[in-house]
């Protein structure tokens, strides 16, 4: 396979944009953050979004910038406190915004991607959390379930990629992107470097290639 | 000495040569200044790596702090993924962790991510790190700007997790829950068991080994 392989471009990614799509994106505070794809989203004009992930980032960076836009019909994230438009739009009623403890949320993404109908937390029993949710008590143990997630597009970003679509992660820009690697009709990782197969150590791959629709490789904005 | 420098020294007290310690933004990070001779701890970090270090020379892709602040690295530092992280955070695998608080009660319970109509930043990882640690040391001033207590009989604002604060220490007074009983086991210099009643409103037992806080 030539390195070409699931090399797409930033435009031709861009029919896979849809208004009201749920979007999966990877990243803590922007560290993870396809930050190219994400300016694509923005220039495209879709609108009616659904984003998942960690947290709206920080003035300039990370997907607050479509927040900002008016392009985000809810946010499913565990920390907004650096976004400050974030938190104003869901005090103003403009946005809906479901805030789920971390590891709730990296549980729940897996769930969507490795065929689980949910799984049971101890996180947020006696919590607001806990509110309209079923609870099980097993073994004198209190805990919650919680559900699947999933979308129609993840949007990843890697250090390193084969042609085959093989992913390496840089340090702690990893996070949230192997579980969405899983999770969603569509994948595209952005990457610094796209390899020919064979040329990533097998054993330092984190995130098989077979999860990976489309590669784009990374340009400065 | 002001009182984050007292508190932080005293919470370093309370980690053991080999512990797995999350540290939460802001005070907690200066608990690692104040080790004892001796005691090496490994910091975890929630974004997904164990060897956090203070920054030494330029930042480096792709490493930052929970705080989204870059940061060192340990010889021998690990990365994962979120998933991994917080499996490791709630399955006991990370001896203590200290965070900060707004409220604490006489219960064990902690509010420390929200103040409704005013800050709602989200809980982040607060709520699996409270829940799923092996030791919860809340760190925090004994009470508000305004003076108003911060131990109270009942928390008022929205929990992070129920019952699971092992250990609060405040510019004041170092408190454990034993056998789920609120109990004072230190007093900082020259503070006296009145004072401390005098800025708490949560129902407490002094400790028959209660003691000066050491310096």
């Amino acid at each position: 396979m030539s390195t070409q392989g699931k090399r797409i471009s930033y435009a031709e990614l861009r029919p896979r944009f849809r208004d009201g799509m749920t979007i999966l994106f990877g990243g803590f505070m922007a560290f993870g953050t396809p930050e190219g794809i994400v300016y694509e989203l923005l220039a495209s004009g879709v609108k009616d979004l659904t984003l998942i992930g960690n947290d709206t980032g920080s003035g300039g960076s990370g997907v607050g910038a479509l927040v900002e836009a008016r392009r985000v019909r809810k946010v499913i994230a565990s920390h907004i406190g650096l976004h400050p438009e974030t938190g104003r739009q869901m005090m103003a009623g403009e946005m809906e915004v479901e805030l789920v403890p971390q590891g709730t949320l990296a549980e729940r993404i897996r769930c969507g991607g490795a065929g689980l109908g949910g799984v049971l937390t101890p996180t947020g029993v006696g919590t607001v959390v806990e509110e309209g949710k079923l609870k099980l008590t097993l073994d004198g143990v209190e805990y919650l379930v919680e559900r699947p997630l999933r979308a129609d597009l993840a949007i990843l970003k890697a250090h390193r990629a084969d042609a085959k679509g093989n992913l390496v992660y840089q340090r702690a820009a990893r996070n949230f992107n192997p579980m969405m690697a899983m999770a969603a009709d569509f994948v595209v990782a952005e990457v610094g470097e796209i390899v020919e197969a064979g040329a990533l150590d097998p054993e330092a791959i984190v995130t098989p290639g077979i999860l990976v629709d489309a590669l784009i490789l990374a340009e400065e904005h | 000495m002001d009182a984050k420098t007292l508190i932080a020294r005293r919470c370093a007290l309370e980690l053991h040569d080999g512990d797995v310690v999350n540290l939460g933004i802001g005070l907690p990070t200066l608990i690692p200044n104040f080790l004892q001779p001796g005691v090496t701890i490994t910091l975890q970090s929630e974004n997904g790596f164990l060897g956090l270090a203070p920054l030494t020379g330029e930042p480096l892709p792709g490493l930052v702090n929970a705080g989204g602040k870059p940061c060192g690295m340990d010889p021998g530092i690990s990365f994962f993924d979120s998933a991994l992280s917080f499996a490791l955070i709630r399955g006991g695998h990370v001896d203590a962790t200290v965070l900060g608080g707004l409220q604490v009660d006489q219960d064990g319970n902690l509010a420390n991510w929200m103040v409704p109509g005013k800050m709602v930043p989200g809980m982040g990882g607060a709520m699996d790190l409270v829940t799923g640690a092996r030791r919860v040391i809340i760190a925090m001033e004994h009470c508000t700007r305004d003076g108003g207590a911060k131990l109270l009989k009942r928390c008022d604002l929205p929990l992070t997790a129920a019952g699971k604060v092992n250990t609060v220490v405040t510019e004041l007074a170092l408190f454990r829950f034993l056998d789920g009983v609120l109990t004072l086991m230190e007093t900082a210099p020259g503070v006296t068991v009145e004072d401390i009643r005098a800025r708490t409103e949560a129902a407490f037992v002094v400790s028959p080994e209660c003691r000066p806080m050491p310096a």
